[in-house]
């Protein structure tokens, strides 16, 4: 799906070479690419065939082999769970709450930065640098900020006579809190990417425009958003693929609670696989959520990518 | 997690080409490392990871999760154990606390790379016993190690058994404990002439003591661990419940036997200490630490393994059995114990065996070096000295080990397990108010019903 993004870009070769020079470029290409493909199909797509295998088996972790033959059993009671359906719909919420803000807060950001021709990489720094943290150090900082009594962010609010939600402790705020830790952490992604689309564009589409007499708010309107449309198909496609994967968030900052609130699909598998030592059930239940990612994600590139065509 | 983990597949050319660098680079960097553990001549555990056979001829690889003030006196116990058995070499793991430990534990052996010793819970050991992975240790090895039953407090020992056998021994018993500030408590009238602190035996005394804490520190009485935490609410709640004689669990996990009258009554009690303002129904661990070591708060509530924190803090403060409020002339108190065990080996080495309990005796002789961490040990030799008894505050609750309750039996029961997650997240909310206490109690068995239904994977 990604690279297909990227490879819509170029022209396909036209077949000219003599058929042996091709061959002998095939094979050059192999040869390149077989590091990759070993370690691709070493350690995603066996352990993903596998894991297709043990989901239709009550396979064990504390049990050599994959133990008796379930059926369909694990996905019936996946789908008669009530555990599972939450942590789905607490997966999407997730997703809900950072996708948008992760792309315009990027996109505007970016255009702010775009414009400082001194001092740029600054700005590229300042917003990237949170990114290239490791997630438990963000959570760690995140659940100090946070902390009920004592933390930053009450006091803070505190002096200007706010009075904090208990942000990891409050239902209702748990998910939005953890929302707001990722759109820092993950914002500069986005940002980079958005900047690197803004300088491709030819600065003479502008003179031009302001020449005829465009607002730079026209400017931003019928210039750089279209243009940029290629950017965001990607930034959007790559960003509801990431939210719907979090884990490590819920799993450090609040382990799914307050009572289980902020458990995400992929912390339900790891309860059940690795507390539970159901890994057979947890195959089942990741296998599920493989085919909903795949389905949203197929649904939403369909919907970004016809948009991007009518512009 | 997020974008930067394997398999999101970072697109475009930039992508692409930062990969094939970023493998190139990890690829030389791998073969650097290879190529530096064979130099040094080390059998470290990544590079044993990758052969077919483990060095072991005259040494004891042991695994364990103790971080913080335990992992500092561990590795002092290490070093000791070097000390006296300069022959044998020794390799010690130190992994994450809780599942991501006892996954590697469990995997390792069925991989047939087990570690020659391990720590384990009391209460998850049972489930890695039912699950084939322990080695039986037999009378005659024990005697010759010195390792007889009746060198050990009862309580641990027989709790470890398992049909009778010997599959793990006990190093400790770890209660929940009362921690006090002795200045507040003392500004509160609540400490004896001798400065101890006069019992909160009733449910009376308990809430009394917590408001006149209260009205000296003029923030909490007490401080609990409640907001993103899940063993501490279960934990006190297993202390009033079980004083109560409350059940959760019986057959192995399979049926569930919550009292629902003595359930309720803990419930409605735990929640009037919140909603009256005399526990803050808001901290999560670290700010239920720093607010008692602030001075905010007369008592703190959690395993007696927090001492280091408030010794270290130099805080004035005293630690004693955590109180019998419902539980008459019969005390009990959530606890559970570390023990020492020997993995099923692959290959039976009687030679590596004595040396995996000549490790264990050796932990056990430096029983004095983990009682100061806060641990009450089982080792009687150490337990019943005098030097032990002055040890304070720590043989305050020394008693514990006796009234210990563990976590019910079960497939997911036990320490930082299915069983703990879902009580302790019904019961916390339930303090922080957003549960009523028959809605938390109804949740509670309604999820571990779910479980004790499902067949055991083990």
């Amino acid at each position: 799906m990604t690279t297909s993004t990227v490879e819509r870009g170029r022209a396909t070769p036209a077949p000219t070479a003599t058929s042996s020079k091709a061959r002998h470029e095939d094979r050059a290409a192999l040869g390149f690419l077989a590091p990759f493909v070993v370690l691709y199909l070493l350690l995603i797509i066996g352990p993903a065939i596998y894991g297709l295998v043990m989901s239709f088996f009550n396979t064990s972790l504390v049990k050599p082999g994959l133990s008796s033959f379930a059926g369909l059993g694990n996905y019936a009671g996946a789908l008669s769970s009530s555990d599972f359906w939450s942590s789905l719909w607490h997966t999407i919420w997730f997703t809900i709450l950072t996708t948008p803000p992760l792309i315009v807060l990027a996109f505007v950001l970016a255009l702010l930065a775009d414009r400082f021709a001194r001092g740029r990489w600054f700005f590229r720094l300042a917003f990237f640098a949170p990114y290239v943290m490791p997630s438990a150090v963000v959570a760690l900082i995140w659940l100090w900020l946070y902390t009920p009594g004592l933390g930053l962010l009450e006091k803070g609010l505190g002096l200007i006579g706010i009075t904090a939600p208990n942000w990891l402790g409050d239902p209702a705020w748990a998910m939005p809190s953890l929302a707001l830790t990722t759109v820092w952490w993950t914002l500069g992604f986005n940002f980079v990417l958005y900047l690197a689309g803004l300088q491709e564009i030819s600065r003479e589409l502008y003179e031009a425009a302001s020449i005829d007499g465009a607002s730079p708010w026209q400017q931003i309107r019928y210039i750089t958003i279209p243009l940029l449309g290629r950017t965001t198909t990607l930034v959007a496609v790559l960003q509801v693929i990431a939210s719907l994967k979090v884990f490590d968030q819920m799993y450090i900052m609040t382990s799914g609670g307050p009572n289980f609130t902020t458990r995400s699909v992929l912390q339900y598998v790891y309860d059940e696989g690795f507390t539970n030592f159901r890994v057979g059930y947890a195959s089942a239940v990741s296998m599920l959520f493989f085919l909903v990612v795949l389905a949203v994600s197929a649904v939403w590139f369909r919907l970004v990518q016809g948009q991007e065509k009518e512009v | 997690m997020m974008k930067e983990s394997a398999g999101s597949g970072l697109p475009g050319h930039a992508g692409a080409a930062l990969s094939r660098r970023g493998l190139l680079r990890g690829a030389a960097g791998f073969a650097g490392l290879g190529a530096l553990t064979s130099l040094t001549g080390c059998s470290s555990s990544a590079l044993s990871g990758l052969t077919t056979s483990r060095e072991t001829a005259g040494s004891v690889e042991y695994w364990n999760l103790f971080g913080g003030g335990d992992g500092v006196r561990m590795q002092d116990m290490e070093q000791g154990f070097q000390k006296s058995h300069p022959g044998v070499g020794l390799s010690a793991v130190t992994f994450a606390w809780g599942n991501p430990y006892y996954t590697k534990l469990s995997l390792a052996t069925i991989g047939q790379k087990p570690p020659d010793v391990a720590v384990a819970h009391l209460t998850r050991m049972k489930s890695l016993v039912a699950a084939g992975l322990v080695q039986e240790l037999s009378q005659q090895e024990l005697a010759a190690a010195g390792l007889t039953a009746d060198k050990f407090s009862r309580r641990p020992w027989e709790a470890g058994l398992v049909g009778g056998k010997v599959y793990a021994i006990p190093l400790d018993t770890h209660p929940f404990v009362m921690f006090y500030n002795t200045d507040v408590c003392k500004k509160a009238g609540l400490l004896a002439e001798d400065g101890s602190l006069a019992p909160l035996n009733s449910p009376d005394a308990f809430r009394n003591a917590l408001s006149k804490a209260k009205a000296v520190t003029g923030v909490t009485g007490a401080t609990l661990a409640i907001t993103n935490e899940i063993p501490t609410p279960w934990r006190i709640f297993q202390c009033f419940y079980s004083q109560l004689g409350g059940q959760m669990l019986a057959q192995e996990g399979t049926e569930v036997t919550i009292d629902d009258a003595k359930a309720l009554q803990v419930l409605q009690f735990l929640r009037s200490l919140t909603a009256q303002g005399l526990i803050p129904p808001a901290l999560d661990y670290q700010g239920s630490i720093a607010t008692f070591a602030n001075g905010d708060a007369g008592f703190f509530f959690q395993g007696e393994w927090e001492i280091s924190t408030f010794q270290t803090a130099k805080m004035p403060f005293g630690m004693t059995l955590f109180p019998n409020v419902f539980g008459g002339d019969k005390y009990a108190v959530q606890a559970d114990s570390h023990t020492l065990l020997v993995p099923r080996q692959p290959t039976d080495d009687p030679a590596q065996r004595q040396r995996a309990l000549q490790f264990i005796r050796s932990m056990l002789d430096q029983s004095k070096t983990w009682a100061e961490g806060g641990h009450i040990p089982a080792w009687l030799p150490y337990r019943d000295t005098p030097e032990y008894k002055q040890l304070r505050p720590q043989s305050n609750y020394a008693t514990a080990d006796a009234a210990a309750v563990y976590d019910p039996e079960g497939w997911y029961s036990g320490s930082g397990s299915n069983f703990e997650i879902v009580t302790g997240s019904s019961i916390g909310a339930v303090l922080s108010g957003q549960l009523t206490p028959q809605a938390g109690l109804a949740q509670m068995r309604t999820k571990l019903q779910a479980l004790a239904s499902t067949p055991s994977p083990i």
